[in-house]
């Protein structure tokens, strides 16, 4: 068993990189993040591990600094919060066009513009659709607890490294500033400059190496028909990350005639819901994504041969009901599917949830 | 004596890099880019830094150093290779890390990024060219073009009333406490290209020795941007770019320490 600790899943976010060998963290300051960097800064780990710890005059600069230290093979990540994230678009999309692997955490609060500081899931489109220029995916995890939040600093890292391409945390300012039980992971050793050279050493810039081919880390090919290969090998890395990369959890699905959809927050309100449902008896069960991307696409096909209507809860106007609906189409069903959505930083509650699937569905 | 019999190995004064590559630079006749390049690749060789270099190129004409010269390179989004170089360094702290950078990825879009890593002085080399126009673009007005000097965006010369101050950056730069070596130099002439070997030597070695940014500006000509030969682009440079941009050392903290071994 590790340590166990009540902490906040932001100052989770900071040990976990610690503890999982991350070599460097860049950031800028915004709520309702802020504790990632603080609890960093507060934890010195450039005299420990050896983690490179720095505080960017932006968010442009923070990925910017990332696509740096990831192109020299590095272990490394940022976080922010939504206008944070905007500012970053351009780089993550550097980063996913010139293959380097990295860790970014969104701690979502409500927009649109400086919005409200209260959690939101109102960035859905951005971490799954892209954000920013060309065609590009990066994978997006989805924690649904503070105890997630911890596993899935590792397991971003893990997948961003199998990939070569940027992984998301994708949560929001209510697990972010919550405090729970967390068993925290072991340390891990950071890579040393030979297990860099193993894992990185024919695409990384970690110096020419004499007699060997020099690495050029760039999204950039003028010539559109080498640039179409570049696209088709990224897409066929992306259908292999929707292949083997899925990951999602059902709650009492087996016996359910109505399915909701929801991952971070808004699945603890309606886990919650299943409940109070239940005890009325409504059937209802539900399905977590904990891959935003890849999207349980086949996970919503299979429920859809036997339910009768999907919700789609989420704290934003209606984002992931999209995927939603295109999984229930490819696989050429015809269920309801509905949306019910709190915005401006609004946390549904359960009985609202179930109001709306009753008005809904009954 | 025929030339055939000077062409001879043991008559050979001069060769080039072998840190340059056997490749055809994409960069104008007359242009700067080729000349600095070569001074970088040389030096190079000559401090034998191939396997510690990591170069970060810009957006621009720049960009294709990364073909010319043989070490590890990351291409940098538009303005953002100090902050890329950051990265590198801070993490890697025994590599040699340099930017090479035009006038509008510098001084323009990349300001921020610029004058931040300057101020944390970070251990790394900037190169900056600038020749007061967008090269790749087609010759548009650069942060750093003249007063008066034409360009496709300033049709009838630069007006500052309606397009602003030209910018020098160098002079904001040799003012923060995080560079070491700040200096202005050019490649017009041999003279001028020995003086500026002469100053990126010192700027890597003061990297080398970690003494935090060192800053290299070399004004220089477009002579496709400018509309001139290379000839008449050279004198227009003289008479009107250095009176503005003045050559010469801005800021040397370190000029009465001995000199490296390297």
């Amino acid at each position: 068993m590790g340590e166990l600790r009540l902490m906040k899943g932001n100052e989770v976010l900071a040990e976990a990189a610690i503890r999982c060998g991350c070599d460097g963290y860049f950031g800028y300051p915004i709520t309702p993040q802020s504790e990632v960097m603080e609890t960093l800064m507060a934890s010195e780990p450039w005299n420990t591990t050896g983690m490179v710890v720095l505080q960017a005059e932006s968010e442009v600069a923070v990925i910017n600094m990332v696509y740096g230290a990831a192109g020299s093979g590095k272990k490394v990540m940022a976080s922010s919060s939504g206008p944070g994230i905007s500012l970053m678009s351009e780089g993550i999309s550097y980063i996913a066009g010139a293959e380097l692997p990295c860790l970014i955490v969104n701690v979502q609060r409500g927009g649109p513009g400086l919005g409200t500081i209260q959690p939101s899931q109102a960035d859905y489109f951005q971490a799954v659709k892209g954000g920013g220029h060309g065609d590009y995916k990066m994978i997006v995890l989805a924690p649904a607890s503070v105890q997630e939040m911890n596993d899935f600093v590792d397991l971003g890292f893990e997948l961003a490294f199998k990939y070569r391409n940027p992984a998301m945390i994708l949560t929001d300012g209510a697990i972010g500033q919550m405090m729970e039980k967390v068993e925290l992971s072991d340390y891990k050793p950071r890579n040393t400059v030979d297990e860099i050279e193993k894992i990185a050493g024919n695409w990384a810039t970690t110096g020419k190496k004499p007699g060997n081919r020099r690495n050029v880390v760039t999204s950039l090919e003028l010539d559109s028909a080498r640039m179409e290969e570049n696209n088709l090998r990224f897409q066929q890395k992306y259908k292999k990350m929707e292949e083997e990369e899925c990951r999602f959890e059902e709650i009492l699905c087996s016996d359910a005639e109505y399915v909701i959809v929801a991952y971070g927050t808004s699945s603890r309100v309606c886990q919650k819901s299943l409940e109070i449902a239940r005890s009325k008896g409504f059937k209802v069960g539900l399905l977590r994504p904990i891959t935003l991307f890849p999207f349980p696409k086949k996970a919503i096909a299979k429920l859809a041969e036997k339910v009768k209507g999907f919700l789609s809860v989420e704290m934003n106007a209606g984002q992931m009901i999209e995927d939603i609906k295109m999984s229930v189409y490819e696989a050429g069903k015809n269920v309801r599917i509905e949306h019910f959505g709190r915005m401006g930083g609004i946390i549904p509650t359960p009985g609202e949830v179930v109001d709306e699937l009753e008005q809904k569905f009954s | 004596m025929e030339l055939i019999d000077i062409i001879k190995q043991e008559n050979i004064v001069y060769k080039k890099s072998k840190v340059l590559n056997d490749v055809v630079m994409h960069y104008c006749p007359g242009c700067s880019h080729g000349t600095v390049q070569k001074v970088i690749a040389e030096l190079i060789e000559e401090l034998d830094l191939q396997e510690r270099a990591i170069g970060v190129a810009p957006v621009g004409c720049s960009v294709f150093i990364y073909n010319y010269i043989e070490v590890d390179w990351q291409e940098a989004a538009h303005g953002r290779a100090p902050a890329v170089a950051t990265g590198i360094s801070r993490l890697n702290p025994d590599k040699f890390v340099f930017t090479y950078q035009g006038d509008g990825d510098l001084a323009s879009i990349g300001s921020g990024e610029t004058l931040h890593a300057c101020n944390r002085g970070e251990n790394i080399l900037i190169i900056f060219i600038n020749n007061g126009i967008y090269g790749m673009t087609g010759g548009q007005m650069a942060p750093t073009t003249i007063e008066g000097m034409v360009t496709s965006t300033t049709p009838f010369g630069r007006n500052a009333e309606l397009n602003g101050h030209p910018l020098k950056i160098t002079e904001l730069i040799a003012k923060l406490p995080g560079t070491s070596y700040v200096t202005r130099q050019s490649v017009h002439t041999a003279a001028a290209v020995r003086k500026c070997k002469k100053a990126i030597k010192k700027g890597i070695q003061n990297v080398l020795e970690k003494k935090g940014t060192s800053f290299v500006e070399v004004v220089s000509t477009c002579n496709s941007g400018w509309k001139m030969t290379p000839v008449a682009a050279n004198k227009w440079m003289e008479e009107n770019m250095f009176p503005f941009y003045p050559l010469g050392d801005l800021k040397d903290d370190i000029k009465d320490e001995p000199a490296s071994k390297n």
